[in-house]
């Protein structure tokens, strides 16, 4: 119960930094994507399940705020999560180079798509624009964010997990 | 002691292949729901009004008070060699103003000769402030601190210094969503001051890096538009109000169709340092009424 409270803490945090402080700090228009280090992040730590819950409710949020359609941003994040769980299996905390692989991967999967889903169906053939001016600044931004924000979550998981396994034993 | 958290565990156990499908199938209702009727979430637009909105405002009440700090140290120091020219230009404009009024009660008098009311300079207007920006790269969608409550509605325009910024989209009862003219997916139709031809001005997000926007299918036949000119929002816009200035044309070159013509024109509004806005308090659609 306490996890999940924290969670969702942690996805409007994101979500309020991503809309404010990060579009401050962005570089030619492009800012990091948070949400989808969040979602990763949970997605290979908790297993699928987790992951599916985080990225449904970020994009769930992303939709309402400034989505066309409700449930657009939700699907992808979806997917993006569940798919990240299935990493759990081979996730090890003190290893970062599979994080950022994932992050890394994912990001540019959902940029991707997104470019697929939102421009190309409206016939903006432009990819390669596209890749050089909004999909590749993105991930490079958001893997050179997950440097620093990728520790705070596992930090915080932990203290989470030792939390729990304190409150077990008074139990 | 573990059973107790077992069992706490063991309620939630949905497969996740299931869990996947399940939320799968909420999305697309959702997407359907929305994409084929005109529901618009309003109650989870209410809601979240409510849990996101005040973090947004205030950490961007936070970030804009640093950066107008930061800003001030560096500027006092202009701001007190500009203040030394204002003052001699203020005596300069207050002789100038004089004559304008007077200027100004011949014009009104012509008017009234002419039976042209101001229709559309008077509109009522309220202030908001930028507290977010759209979250993904793709577009340049922003939300203001103002709602339903504030007596605002989807599709009022949305100006700053003196242009169009865009309209407003979505909205909750304390924030609203404009969507931006330089957005990819926005289309206004305007018009030539100068020659009253229209056009349809596009937004690119391929052409905002350069800061400008694109236009389109300008028919001039007479060769009449020239870079530099005006372009206003047209009177057979549905959503926009009329003769609000969308920017000057700043290229123009013929359609290879050589019927139409297109280019790029500069916007009058600065959308890379946008941060408060004006809200027409009133849609196209009541004033046609």
């Amino acid at each position: 119960m306490k996890r999940n409270i924290i969670l969702f803490f942690i996805i409007l945090c994101g979500f309020v930094f991503q809309t404010t402080l990060f579009q401050a700090l962005s570089f030619g228009g492009i800012s990091p994507n948070i949400l989808i280090i969040i979602t990763v992040s949970y997605g290979f730590m908790y297993g699928k399940k987790c992951g599916m819950v985080t990225g449904f409710l970020c994009g769930l949020l992303m939709d309402i705020f400034y989505g066309d359609v409700l449930g657009f941003y939700a699907l992808v994040y979806l997917y993006i999560g569940a798919a990240n769980g299935v990493f759990h299996s081979i996730f090890y905390q003190d290893d970062i180079k599979l994080p950022l692989v994932l992050i890394l991967a994912s990001d540019f999967v959902y940029s991707f798509t997104c470019y697929v889903l939102l421009y190309l169906l409206r016939s903006r053939f432009d990819i390669i624009f596209y890749l050089k001016h909004v999909i590749l600044p993105e991930v490079v931004y958001t893997i050179f964010v997950t440097v620093f924000i990728y520790p705070c979550i596992l930090l915080l998981n932990r203290t989470m997990d030792e939390i729990e396994r304190g409150d077990n034993k008074v139990v | 002691m573990s059973p107790v958290t077992k069992r706490k565990k063991d309620k939630f156990s949905i497969p996740s292949k299931y869990l996947l499908l399940i939320l799968t199938c909420v999305c697309v209702a959702l997407m359907a729901v929305t994409f084929f009727t005109d529901y618009s979430a309003t109650p989870l637009n209410k809601l979240v009004g409510y849990v996101v909105v005040p973090f947004q405002d205030g950490v961007s009440r936070i970030g804009t008070w640093i950066s107008v700090r930061v800003d001030e140290l560096g500027e006092l120091r202009i701001i007190l060699q500009e203040n030394q020219k204002l003052k001699e230009q203020i005596d300069e404009l207050t002789v100038q103003n004089t004559q304008l009024q007077q200027d100004k009660y011949e014009l009104n008098n012509l008017r009234e000769l002419y039976k042209l009311d101001e229709q559309y300079s008077g509109y009522e207007k309220v202030g908001a402030r930028i507290i977010a920006r759209d979250s993904g790269n793709w577009f340049h969608a922003f939300t203001i601190n103002k709602g339903t409550d504030d007596g605002l509605a989807v599709d009022m325009n949305v100006i700053a210094g003196g242009g169009l910024v865009g309209r407003i989209v979505d909205i909750g009862s304390n924030w609203a969503k404009v969507n931006a003219i330089i957005n990819d997916n926005s289309n206004v139709s305007g018009m030539v001051l100068a020659s009253a031809d229209n056009l349809m001005v596009r937004g690119s997000l391929q052409l905002m890096a350069e800061g400008v926007i694109g236009f389109g299918q300008l028919n001039d036949s007479q060769n009449t538009v020239e870079v530099g000119d005006k372009v206003v929002t047209s009177n057979i816009s549905d959503k926009y109000l009329p003769s609000i200035l969308i920017g000057y044309i700043s290229e123009i070159s013929q359609d290879t169709n050589n019927i139409t013509k297109s280019g790029k024109i500069t916007p009058a509004v600065d959308f890379e340092h946008l941060e408060e806005v004006l809200v027409i308090l009133k849609t196209k659609q009541q004033i046609g009424d």
